[in-house]
């Protein structure tokens, strides 16, 4: 039976969702070089139409549709057949299932996009639409369908609520692939990768913050007591991934930063996505300020040992996903979520091992299928880099003939 | 005649161009530079990666006078722009063969 307030606020969520691309768009681009800027926002906007396209006809059945042996939903709702104005059996049943279909669309959409900054400044556009769409296909959708589609990691007890596995992790773990086989930018370690519009990443980081609420409050898939737990402990989590990075670095660098306020504030709100419905807002807190430690740790020492993993998608992302599905291990708690489950601090010390087999699973899945799927693409697109005159002159000239600031 | 090539801060712009004004100087031209000499660059960190900036912001004021002006005009400009600290900048002095205004074809002093 429809409910329509909670139809209304799937609506809004899903559009909510769909502006995060274009925020993280801005987020990478003020990042990189001024010659690159552009180049670096149509890689996250392009997957709007690369995996909606992909969605609508195969992925949200692949995804969504009935299981087979717990691996992958069947072809039987190719094109949508099938998925219309009454609700799912399976599903958020009180919602239109196209509302669903669509709201799931926008992480299949923002998923890839995270990648891309892992090989920010230096892949070629064909190649790079190329890996996204097999990668959507091969990773993203089978790994949705064990999580979130009835397939086997759920069947296991495995908990995700708003994407730690299936978003961030699996988008992590393609970016440490990408970054070993692509290997560094022209001039690591000599030339200065400065980034060349900080008010455009914490524009990006604002408008990201914004979506979260609908990635997180709307993955309760109703407008209830979850939803409101999901949606205020994504904001806590934010302000304290914030708070500790920005700490972090007034100690030891004597300067606190503004793109340390945006990687804090992106380090918690990942993070905490997969435990969102599950924990209290306390726990959530804690998870923020965890997770502002240890992304400002990996991203140092990704410094220090050389891998350009160019925009951080491993060190915030992956590492977010990680931490984030492990401590819902520990905080997760039946007397916030009935329908969740009860982590180590509740005395469940089995569901803590539950959650770290679903991270050992989707992260060595989605690195190993991931580094697989850029061999294969190199070799069917003669290359995966630009060449080095391309990558000197940007991707803005060279691939796209197009100049971001003409002043 | 000679041209006053002035390198400064450019947050001291403004006074330079109030002092030059009060001395009777009636125009200039001002580029913006970037440079380093003895100041040397200075280290900006981003995510704990650390670079090393060698180019400073400078603006560069280019005023043309009449050669016995070059004293009180170096002067001035010295009395506004220093700050005492490291890279307050340079002024270079150069001959000029000639000077035409080109609305009504003067030239020399007159042009200035």
């Amino acid at each position: 039976m429809i409910n329509t307030g909670d139809t209304a606020f799937i609506m809004l969520s899903a559009a909510m969702v769909l502006l995060m691309t274009p925020a993280l768009a801005l987020f990478y681009a003020g990042m990189v070089r001024s010659k690159n800027v552009l180049g670096t926002i149509l890689q996250s906007f392009i997957m709007i139409a690369v995996v909606t396209f992909e969605w609508i006809y195969i992925g949200y059945s692949m995804s969504f549709g009935p299981d087979v042996k717990g691996l992958i939903g069947d072809l039987s709702m190719f094109a949508l057949n099938g998925v219309g104005s009454s609700p799912s059996a399976l599903y958020a049943t009180t919602i239109p299932e196209l509302v669903f279909m669509i709201y799931q669309c926008m992480f299949a959409v923002i998923t890839p996009a995270l990648i891309t900054g892992a090989f920010a400044e230096r892949m070629r556009f064909g190649p790079f639409i190329l890996f996204s769409l097999l990668w959507t296909i091969v990773v993203y959708n089978p790994v949705c369908h064990w999580v979130w589609g009835g397939g086997w990691l759920a069947d296991k007890g495995v908990l995700d609520f708003a994407g730690g596995l299936v978003v961030h992790l699996t988008s992590g773990a393609a970016a440490a692939a990408a970054v070993i086989v692509l290997g560094p930018r022209k001039g690591l370690g000599r030339d200065k990768f400065m980034p060349h519009s900080l008010p455009m990443t914490l524009l990006g980081t604002g408008l990201l913050w914004f979506g979260w609420f609908g990635f997180n409050g709307g993955s309760a898939l109703a407008a209830d007591g979850i939803a409101a737990t999901a949606f205020v402990n994504t904001h806590v989590a934010g302000m304290a991934g914030l708070a500790m990075w920005v700490a972090l670095e007034w100690r030891l660098y004597k300067q606190p930063t503004t793109l340390g306020a945006a990687s804090g504030a992106i380090a918690g709100l990942a993070t905490v996505t997969p435990a969102a419905g599950f924990i209290t807002p306390h726990a959530a807190v804690f998870i923020g300020l965890l997770a502002g430690l240890a992304c400002f740790m990996a991203v140092t020492y990704k410094n220090k040992a050389g891998f350009d993993d160019s925009l951080d998608v491993v060190g915030i992302h992956g590492l977010g996903g990680v931490i984030g599905t492990i401590c819902l291990g520990i905080f997760a708690s039946k007397a916030v979520n009935p329908s969740g489950a009860d982590g180590l601090l509740a005395g469940n010390a089995s569901f803590l091992t539950t959650q770290i087999f679903g991270v050992v699973i989707v992260g060595v899945y989605a690195f190993v299928v991931s580094f697989v799927l850029l061999k294969i693409t190199d070799i069917i697109c003669g290359g995966l880099r630009l060449s080095p005159e391309a990558e000197s002159i940007g991707l803005d000239q060279a691939a796209h003939s197009e100049t971001a600031y003409n002043m | 005649m000679k041209k006053i090539e002035a390198i400064i801060k450019p947050f001291k712009l403004d006074d330079v161009k109030d002092a030059l004004n009060k001395i009777g100087i009636t125009g200039m031209t001002l580029t913006d530079v970037k440079g380093y000499g003895r100041q040397k660059g200075h280290v900006e960190i981003y995510r704990g990666a650390e670079y090393m900036v060698d180019f400073i912001p400078k603006v560069k004021i280019g005023i043309i006078v009449p050669s016995e002006k070059v004293d009180e005009v170096v002067e001035t400009i010295i009395a506004a722009a220093r700050t005492g600290k490291i890279g307050d900048g340079k002024i270079f002095v150069l001959p000029v063969d000639e000077v035409i205004r080109v609305r009504t074809g003067e030239t020399g002093n007159e042009a200035i």
